[in-house]
C-alpha cells in the first residue's frame, strides 16, 4: 500500500518563517492581557510575579536600593518567560492564519446565484455569500464556486475541492446517493448543480475549518484540562515552599530578598509545560489538518489516540477496490485453454477492471492476444442487475461469464428462475448436470480461498469458473502487525459471506472481521466493544454508516461522503482515503507523548534549579551549603540569574518540538515509555546541569552581575 | 555497618515479604465476605453486632455516605476518649491516682490517636490512668487502625470495580476488620509479648529498693495489649514515655523484631490485597517493589550515618557509632532499621531516640514521613497514599506512551488528578506551613531543645510527624504547650482527614469508569519501569516540596558536622 | 445519610468495650495464669524484699559496683514543680537525652565524662555506651566491654581478682539471640547480684 500521500503547504511548513514570526513575536505582547492569560494558570502566575517584583524594583528605583542591576535583570527574565510563552502560542496560532485567511477572502468573495422558484433554473438573484441562509437553493454552474455547505439535490458536476482538500483532480458530486455533499469554497467545474444549503451563516465546514486552524474556537481537551490540574497544583506546593522560607532563613539569622524568593519561585514552577501546553494542543490539530483531516474538536484528536478498535471496511481500505482474475478452473473435459479463450472473448468489450484482468491474465498464461471486436462480427451484451452477466454475441454463438447461478440459468435456457436459496440448495444442487455440479464445487473453493467465482458458459455449454481474487493492498498486512504492537484490535467490515470475509482477513492479518455486515450490526459491533470499555474508531462515507460513525469515539467521515455522514462524525478526511484512521491514531498519540515529554522534562528540570539556587540563597548564612554548589556556580548571583535564564531561554528551544511533536513508535508501550523516560526524564535531569553551567560561565564572562 | 548487621536486615525483609502472601489472602477473604478459618467462631459476633447496629451487611454505600458514616465514628470516637482522659480521676482503674489530663494535652492527645498519629505530648507512665491507657487509648488503636484498613479496601475496591455507584460499607469493613484481622492476631500477640517480659498486670507501680538502698518506683501497667495493637495497627503511641525504648515495651531484641515485623505486616499484606482484588497480584507485588526500593535505601542510609557516629564522638576516641539514646540490647543496626521502619510505616513508635540521632540518619525518617508515609506505611493509609503517588506517576509518564493514561483499567482522568493532587497538597501546606509559623514565634521557638540547624529540624520533624500521622518526634521540643498541642492537632486532623476525603471521592470515581482491558499500547504496571518510574515521581514531586526545609535543617546540619562545628 | 448515626453510636459503644475494656481484662487474667512473673514486671525480690526489675536499670554510684550506663530521665522539682530535676533511672518517667549531634552540651557531657573515665582505666579504649545515655533512661545493659572496662575498678573497691572478675563478667555475657539479633550485652543488676554473692 502507498504511504498516505501529505502534501504539506509549503507556506505552513516552515517552523520559522519570518512572516508567522513577526506577527507572532507581536501577538506575544498582546497576550499579555491578564485577560487572556488567566486561561494559562501557570504562566498566568509568572505573570503576577513578574508585575509584582516590577513594582518593588520600581519602588527600590526611587528610594535607592542595593542590587539594582541584579534585580533588573531578574525582572528582565522574568517578563522575557512571559512573553516566550506566549511567543509559543502565537507561533502555533500563526501557522494555520495564513491559510485560513485565503479561505476566508474565498468566502467573502463569492457571489451567489439563489433560485427564487426551485424547477426554475433561469429564475435567480445575485447575493453575497454571507448573505445566504440555511436551507436557501442556490445554483451553481461551471465556473461557479459553491457558496455554502450544502446537498446537491438536482444535477452532477464535477467539482475541485483543491481549496479544501489541497488535491487539483476533481470529483463527481450528484444529487441522490452517497456524494451528494458539496462543500463552501469548492469550485465547481462542468455542469451545474443545485445546492440546498444545510449549514446556518458561521457555521459551515469552511467556518468551522476556519476557527479550527486558527485555533480560535479552541476548548481544552479533557487530558489538558487534567494536566492542568495537575500544573496548578505543583505551582500551588511551590508556593508553601518558597513562601516559608523567608521564615526558616529567619530563624537561621538571614534574610533573602523577594526578588529571589521569586527567581526561586518561577524556576521550580512548570513553566516550561505551562508555556508550550496550549501550542501542543493547537500544532496537533495543525498536524492533522496537514494530513488533511479535520477534527471537530481536540477532544476527538485525544480520544484517536486512545483507540482500542478499528473497524475498517474491507473494499478500499484493505482490499483494492478491484477484483483481478488469477486463475481459470475449468469442468472436466474442458481445456484451460478453451475456457480462457471463451473468458477472453466474453471480456474484450468489458471495461470493467474485472473484465480487463481477464483480459490479461488469458494473455500471460495462454498467449491468447486480444482480439478486434469487429473483425469477429461480434456484438457485445453488457452487464445488467438483472442478468448479472455480460458476453458476446457473434451470430448463432454466444458467450457469457457471470454469477454462478446467473450462468447455470442461462444455460438451463428458458431463462426460468431457478430457487437456488438456502434450504432448496442441497436438493437443488443434488437434481444438477454433472457439470453444474462440478461448477459449484469449484465456486466453493473459490470463495473459501476467498475470491469471488465467475461462471463462463459458451453456446449452451458450461466451461469452468474463473477465479477472481481480492487483491489485499501491499504493505497493509505490516501496517496491522504495526497497529497489534501499538495495542490496537482491528476489524475487517465486509458484505462478504463469512467464508470469502475469513479468508481475506486472514490474508490481510487482521485480527477479526464482521461478515455480512449490515449498519446494524456495524452499530452492534461498536456497542459491544464499548461496552467492554474500549475506544472504537471507524470511517465511513454512507447516510446508513451515520449511526455508527456517530456511536464510535473516533468516526472519521470521508469527504465524499453524504452530509449526513459527515455531520455524524467527528472528523472528517478531505481525501477520502480510508487507511488514514492509522495515521489519525497515530497523530493522537502523538499529541498526547508530546504532553507528557515536556511534563515530565519541565518537572526533572526543577533538580537542578534546586542545586543552582538554594545554596545561593542560603549561602550568607550557612556557608556549609556550598558544598550543595555542585555546578560550581560563580557566585549567588550569578546562579540565581542563570537559573532563570535557562529557565526562560528552554521554552524558546522547545517550541519546535511542540510544533512537531514527539515521533511515536509502535514498539509497545513498555518500550516506549522506557526510551521517553529515558530521553525525557533523565535529559530533562541533565540538561539543566549544563545549561545552568553553561549560562552561568556567559554571565559571568560578560560581567553581567 | 557489620556483616551481622545486614544479614538482619535482610532476614527481616524476607520475612516480611514472607508475610504478604498469607496476610494478603486472608484478608482478600475477610473484606469480600468469604469463609474463613475463623469464620465458625466469630460470624455469630459479627452478626451480632450488625444486628445492634441496625447494619444492614448486604447494602453498599456510596463513596459519600461510606465518608460520612466513617466521620460519624470519628465524631463518637473523639468524644469518648477526651471524656475518659478528662475524667479519670473519677473513673476506675487508677492505681496511681493520676489527675484528669488538661483540656489542651486531653484535645491534642484525643485528635492524636483518634488519627492513628498517637503522637505524645503526654508521658503514658506519669499522666494517664490504666483505664485511659485501655479504653482511651488501646480502643482508639484498634478503630483508627480498622479505619485506615476499611478505607484502603474501600479504594482498592474503586480500582477493581467496574460501573458501579458503591464502594462497600464502612460498618461492615470496620467491624470485620477487628474481629477478624486485627484481634485475633493481638490475642497471640499480646501473649508473646508477655512472655518476652511485657508487664500486663492492673496492679499498681512497684516500690523497689535497689542494691545501694536507693528508692526506686517501678511503672507497670496493662502494657502487652496495648502494644500490641500500638505495633500492628501502626499506631505507634507508647504506653511508657520512652516508647519502645523502654524495657518493659520492648525487652528483648526477639520482641524488638516481632515488634518492627508487625509494623509492616498488615501494610504490606494490604498491597496483595490489592493485587488479588484487581485480578493481578503482581499489580501488588509492583507496589511494594516501589516501597522496598525506597525502604532499603532509607535503612542503608541511616544504617551507615548511625554506624558511621557523630564527628564529635568519633574525635574524642569513642568507636562504635552514635549510641547516644540508643538501647544495648539493640545497639545500631536495630534502632536505625527501626526507626526507618517506624516512619515508612506511620507507626511513630520509637526504640531509640531520634532527636539524637545523627543529622543524616535522622533526615531518612523525616524524608520518609515528607512522602506521605507511603512506604509501607499506615495500615489502609500506607497503601491509599501510595495509590496517590501511583495515579500522578501514571498520569505523567502514562502520557508518554500517548494514550489517556490508565491504572490497572481505569482511566486517570481529570477528576482522578484533582483528588489526587488535593490530597497531596495539603500535606506540604500543614508541615511547612507550622514550621514556619513556630520556628519564628518566640513561645514556640522557646520549646526547641537543640540549638541551631537541630532545632529547626525538631520543631519540622513534629509538624511532619503530625501532619504524616506518624508519632514520632524528635522528643526534644517541648510539645505540651498550648501552642503545639493545638497546632499539632490541627495537622494531625488535616493531615488524615483532607486526605482521606479527596482518597474516597478518587474511589467512588474510579468504582463508576469502565475497566478497559489491557493491551500493547497499555502502559505496563508490573515491571521493574513501573517500579522505576513511581519511585522517581515520588522522589522528585516529594523531595521538591521539602528541600528547602531540609537544606536547612538536616543537610546543613550534617555538613557542619562533618567540619565539626557545634551549637 | 441520618441512618447511619445508630450504626455510630450502637457499634462504636460495642467495640468500644470489646477492644478497650474486654480484651485488655482478658489479656491480664490470662497473661496472669500463663506467665505470672513477665505479667508483673519480672520483679527481682531478695529476702521478700523486692529490689527492683530483671529488666529495668537502676542507678549505680559506687566503685564496688558494675556501672550501667548514663541516665537522662528527670523528676519534677520537690521544690518547683514546674521544673525539673536530674533523677538518673526514674522508672516512673522514662525518656532519652534528645541532644542532637552537634549540641555543644552533649559534646561536652561526653567528654567529661571520658576524661573521668579514662582517668580509671587508662589501658582501654572507652566504650561508648559508658559515656552515652540510653534512649529509655533506663537501658538495664552494658556492652560486654563495657563490664570488662569497669573490672580494674570494681576489683580494685571489692579486693578480688580481676581474672576472676572477668570470668564473671563473661558468665552473665548474653550474646545475640540465635547468633543473629540484638547485640552482645551484660544485665547490670544481675551481675551486681552475682558480685554480691560471690564475696
Amino acid at each position: 500500500m502507498d504511504k498516505v500521500k501529505t502534501r504539506k503547504r509549503a507556506s505552513r511548513s516552515a517552523m520559522f518563517d519570518p512572516s508567522i514570526v513577526l506577527p507572532a513575536a507581536g501577538q506575544a505582547f498582546v497576550k499579555l492581557d491578564p485577560r487572556l492569560m488567566i486561561k494559562n494558570p501557570v504562566m498566568f502566575v509568572v505573570e503576577v510575579v513578574a508585575a509584582l517584583t516590577t513594582v518593588i524594583f520600581a519602588k527600590n528605583v526611587v528610594q535607592g536600593g542595593a542590587d539594582l542591576g541584579f534585580t533588573f535583570q531578574i525582572i528582565l527574565w522574568l517578563w522575557f518567560t512571559v512573553l516566550f510563552a506566549n511567543f509559543a502560542e502565537a507561533v502555533a496560532e500563526g501557522r494555520g492564519k495564513a491559510q485560513a485567511d485565503t479561505l476566508r477572502q474565498t468566502r467573502s468573495n463569492t457571489k451567489a446565484k439563489r433560485l427564487l422558484i426551485e424547477d426554475n433554473f433561469e429564475l435567480y438573484e445575485g447575493v453575497a455569500a454571507d448573505q445566504l441562509e440555511q436551507g436557501d437553493l442556490v445554483l451553481v454552474e461551471a465556473g461557479d464556486i459553491i457558496p455554502g455547505d450544502g446537498e446537491v439535490i438536482r444535477g452532477v458536476a464535477s467539482v475541485n475541492e483543491a481549496a479544501i482538500t489541497g488535491e487539483s483532480a476533481p470529483v463527481i458530486r450528484e444529487s441522490g446517493g452517497d456524494r451528494s455533499a458539496v462543500t463552501g469554497g469548492t469550485l465547481v467545474i462542468s455542469d451545474r448543480i443545485v445546492v440546498r444549503l444545510t449549514a446556518s451563516k458561521g457555521t459551515s465546514f469552511l467556518d468551522r475549518m476556519i476557527s479550527l486552524i486558527e485555533g480560535a474556537a479552541r476548548q481544552k481537551t479533557p487530558n489538558e484540562i487534567a494536566l492542568n490540574i495537575l500544573l496548578i497544583g505543583l505551582t500551588i506546593i511551590f508556593i508553601f515552599a518558597t513562601v516559608t522560607i523567608p521564615s526558616y532563613a529567619a530563624y537561621a539569622g538571614g534574610s533573602i530578598s523577594v526578588v529571589v524568593l521569586v527567581a526561586l519561585f518561577v524556576t521550580l514552577i512548570p513553566t516550561t509545560i505551562g508555556a508550550l501546553l496550549s501550542a501542543i494542543g493547537i500544532a496537533g490539530m495543525d498536524r492533522l489538518v496537514r494530513f488533511n483531516v479535520l477534527a471537530m474538536s481536540g477532544r476527538a484528536v485525544e480520544a484517536a489516540g486512545d483507540v482500542d478498535t478499528l473497524l475498517l471496511d474491507k473494499t478500499g481500505t484493505i482490499t483494492l477496490g478491484n477484483r483481478e482474475a488469477t486463475e481459470f478452473r475449468p469442468v472436466r473435459g474442458v481445456s484451460e485453454l478453451e475456457l480462457a479463450d471463451a473468458a477472453q472473448l466474453a471480456s474484450l468489450a468489458d471495461e470493467t477492471p474485472e473484465g480487463r484482468s481477464i483480459v490479461v491474465l488469458a494473455k500471460e498464461k495462454h498467449g491468447l492476444r486480444s482480439r478486434d471486436m469487429a473483425e469477429l462480427n461480434a456484438s457485445f451484451i453488457p452487464f445488467t442487475a438483472q442478468t448479472r452477466m455480460s458476453g458476446v454475441d457473434a451470430g448463432a454463438s454466444w458467450v457469457r461469464k457471470g454469477a454462478v447461478d446467473a450462468i447455470l440459468n442461462h444455460v438451463d435456457g428458458g431463462g426460468r428462475p431457478r430457487q437456488l436459496a438456502s434450504g432448496n440448495a442441497a436438493r437443488a444442487v443434488a437434481a444438477m448436470s454433472e457439470p453444474a455440479r462440478e461448477i459449484f464445487a469449484i465456486a466453493d473453493e473459490v470463495a473459501k480461498a476467498g475470491g469471488t467465482p465467475l461462471a463462463v458458459a459458451k453456446d449452451g455449454r458450461l466451461l469452468g469458473v474463473v477465479h477472481l481474487k481480492d487483491i489485499v493492498k501491499g504493505g497493509i498486512r505490516e501496517r496491522f502487525a504495526e497497529l497489534r504492537r501499538m495495542g490496537i484490535r482491528t476489524v475487517m467490515i465486509t458484505g462478504d459471506n463469512p467464508m470469502t470475509a475469513a479468508a481475506i482477513a486472514a490474508e490481510a492479518g487482521v485480527d477479526d472481521f464482521l461478515a455480512q455486515a449490515t449498519p446494524e450490526d456495524k452499530l452492534k459491533l461498536i456497542r459491544d466493544e464499548q461496552a467492554k470499555g474500549k475506544l472504537v474508531a471507524m470511517c465511513g462515507d454512507g447516510t446508513n454508516d451515520a449511526p455508527a460513525l456517530a456511536q464510535a469515539d473516533v468516526g472519521v467521515a470521508m469527504n465524499t461522503g453524504t452530509q449526513a455522514a459527515r455531520e455524524a462524525g467527528n472528523m472528517v478526511d478531505l481525501d477520502s482515503n480510508p487507511t488514514k484512521l492509522i495515521e489519525v491514531v497515530e497523530i493522537g498519540k502523538q499529541l498526547l507523548m508530546t504532553r507528557g515529554a515536556l511534563t515530565t522534562f519541565s518537572i526533572a528540570n526543577d533538580v537542578a534549579k534546586y542545586f543552582a539556587i538554594i545554596p545561593a540563597i542560603f549561602l550568607a548564612f550557612y556557608p556549609q551549603l556550598q558544598a550543595l554548589n555542585v555546578m560550581q556556580l560563580a557566585s549567588p548571583q550569578s546562579a540565581i540569574l542563570s537559573a532563570i535564564i535557562f529557565n526562560a531561554l528552554i521554552i524558546i528551544a522547545l517550541i519546535p518540538l511542540a510544533l512537531k511533536g514527539v515521533a511515536y513508535r509502535a514498539i509497545g508501550a513498555g518500550a516506549l515509555l522506557r526510551r521517553n523516560l529515558l530521553v525525557y526524564g533523565l535529559g530533562g535531569l541533565i540538561i539543566p546541569f549544563i545549561g545552568i553551567k553553561a549560562i552561568d560561565l556567559a554571565v559571568t564572562a560578560l560581567h553581567l552581575v | 555497618m557489620t556483616i551481622i548487621g545486614w544479614i538482619q536486615i535482610a532476614l527481616y525483609c524476607v520475612i516480611v515479604v514472607a508475610l504478604v502472601k498469607p496476610l494478603g489472602w486472608y484478608m482478600t477473604r475477610v473484606f469480600t465476605g468469604e469463609w474463613t478459618p475463623l469464620s465458625p467462631v466469630l460470624r455469630p459476633v459479627e452478626a451480632g453486632l450488625y444486628w445492634l447496629g441496625g447494619v444492614d451487611p448486604k447494602r453498599e454505600q456510596h463513596w459519600l455516605t461510606y465518608t460520612v458514616a466513617m466521620l460519624l465514628f470519628h465524631v463518637g470516637g473523639f468524644l469518648i476518649l477526651y471524656g475518659v482522659l478528662r475524667l479519670q480521676a473519677m473513673l476506675p482503674f487508677n492505681p496511681q491516682e493520676q489527675s484528669a489530663v488538661a483540656p489542651d494535652l486531653s484535645f491534642n492527645t484525643a485528635i492524636s490517636f483518634l488519627t492513628n498519629t498517637n503522637w505524645q505530648n503526654y508521658g503514658g507512665e506519669s499522666t494517664l490512668s490504666y483505664l485511659s491507657q485501655m479504653l482511651g487509648l488501646t480502643h482508639q488503636n484498634f478503630l483508627s487502625a480498622a479505619t485506615g484498613i476499611a478505607l484502603a479496601v474501600a479504594l482498592i475496591r474503586g480500582f477493581a470495580r467496574s460501573s458501579m455507584r458503591t464502594i462497600g460499607n464502612f460498618w461492615v469493613d470496620v467491624t470485620r476488620c477487628t474481629l477478624y484481622v486485627l484481634l485475633p492476631i493481638c490475642i497471640v500477640y499480646a501473649l508473646f509479648l508477655v512472655s518476652q517480659g511485657m508487664p500486663q498486670t492492673l496492679s499498681a507501680y512497684v516500690d523497689a529498693t535497689t542494691l545501694e538502698g536507693a528508692k526506686q518506683s517501678i511503672a507497670v501497667g496493662p502494657v502487652a495489649s496495648q502494644v500490641a495493637i500500638k505495633m500492628l495497627g501502626t499506631n505507634g503511641g507508647g504506653f511508657f514515655n520512652a516508647n519502645a525504648s523502654h524495657p518493659f515495651e520492648n525487652p528483648t531484641a526477639l520482641s524488638n523484631f516481632v515488634q518492627m515485623l508487625s509494623i509492616f505486616a498488615l501494610g504490606a499484606g494490604l498491597t496483595n490485597v490489592f493485587g488479588r482484588m484487581v485480578g493481578n497480584q503482581r499489580q501488588g507485588w509492583a507496589i511494594l517493589g516501589v516501597m522496598g526500593v525506597l525502604f532499603i535505601a532509607g535503612v542503608a542510609i541511616t544504617y551507615w550515618a548511625e554506624a558511621n557516629g557523630t564527628t564529635g564522638l568519633n574525635a574524642l576516641g569513642l568507636a562504635g557509632g552514635n549510641m547516644e539514646g540508643k538501647e544495648v540490647r539493640f545497639g545500631i543496626v536495630a534502632s536505625s532499621l527501626f526507626a526507618v521502619i517506624t516512619t515508612a510505616a506511620s507507626c511513630g513508635a520509637v526504640n531509640a531516640m531520634h532527636d539524637s540521632f545523627t543529622a543524616l540518619g535522622g533526615m531518612i525518617p523525616l524524608i520518609n514521613m515528607q512522602l506521605g508515609e507511603i512506604i509501607v506505611g499506615g495500615v489502609g493509609a500506607g497503601l491509599y497514599g501510595m495509590l496517590l503517588f501511583v495515579v500522578l506517576a501514571i498520569f505523567v509518564a502514562g502520557l508518554m506512551v500517548g494514550r489517556t493514561p490508565e491504572y490497572v483499567g481505569k482511566k486517570i482522568e481529570a477528576r482522578e488528578v484533582k483528588m489526587a493532587m488535593l490530597a497531596i497538597l495539603v500535606l506540604p501546606l500543614m508541615y511547612l506551613g507550622w514550621t514556619a509559623v513556630a520556628v519564628v514565634l518566640p513561645q514556640a521557638v522557646a520549646s526547641i531543645a537543640n540549638p541551631g540547624p537541630h532545632g529547626f529540624s525538631e520543631v519540622l520533624y513534629a509538624f511532619t510527624s503530625a501532619t504524616g500521622n506518624n508519632g514520632s518526634a524528635f522528643g526534644g521540643l517541648t510539645g505540651n504547650t498550648l501552642f503545639y498541642n493545638l497546632t499539632l492537632a490541627t495537622s494531625m486532623f488535616v493531615g488524615r482527614f483532607f486526605m482521606i476525603v479527596p482518597a474516597m471521592a478518587l474511589a467512588g470515581s474510579l468504582a463508576a469508569k469502565k475497566s478497559i482491558p489491557a493491551s500493547a499500547g497499555t502502559l505496563p504496571t508490573t515491571g521493574g519501569l513501573f517500579i522505576g518510574l513511581v519511585v522517581g515521581v515520588i522522589l522528585i514531586i516529594g523531595g521538591l516540596t521539602f528541600f528547602p526545609a531540609l537544606a536547612l535543617g538536616p543537610i546543613v546540619e550534617h555538613l557542619a558536622m562533618t567540619a565539626n562545628t557545634l551549637f | 445519610m441520618l441512618k447511619e448515626i445508630r450504626p455510630a453510636i450502637v457499634l462504636l459503644l460495642a467495640l468500644t468495650l470489646l477492644t478497650g475494656l474486654a480484651y485488655p481484662l482478658a489479656m491480664t487474667a490470662l497473661a496472669g495464669v500463663i506467665f505470672p512473673k513477665q505479667a508483673q514486671g519480672s520483679l527481682i525480690e531478695k529476702d521478700g524484699q523486692v529490689i527492683g526489675s530483671a529488666l529495668i536499670g537502676q542507678q549505680f554510684t559506687e566503685d564496688k559496683y558494675f556501672h550501667g550506663r548514663p541516665s537522662a530521665t528527670t523528676a519534677a522539682d520537690p521544690e518547683d514543680s514546674s521544673k525539673t530535676v536530674s533523677a538518673p533511672y526514674n522508672a516512673v518517667n522514662s525518656a532519652g537525652s534528645n541532644l542532637g549531634p552537634t549540641n555543644k552540651v552533649l559534646i561536652d557531657r561526653v567528654t567529661a565524662d571520658v576524661d573521668r573515665l579514662k582517668a580509671e582505666n587508662p589501658s582501654a579504649p572507652v566504650p561508648v555506651d559508658l559515656v552515652t545515655t540510653s534512649a529509655s533512661g533506663l537501658d538495664p545493659d552494658i556492652s560486654p566491654e563495657a563490664a570488662l572496662f569497669q573490672v580494674p575498678r570494681v576489683a580494685k573497691a571489692r579486693g578480688l581478682s580481676e581474672q576472676r572478675l572477668q570470668q564473671l563478667v563473661r558468665d552473665h555475657s548474653q550474646g545475640r539471640l540465635a547468633g543473629l539479633l540484638g547485640e552482645p550485652r551484660v544485665n547490670v543488676l544481675a551481675l551486681n547480684l552475682a558480685l554480691d554473692a560471690a564475696k
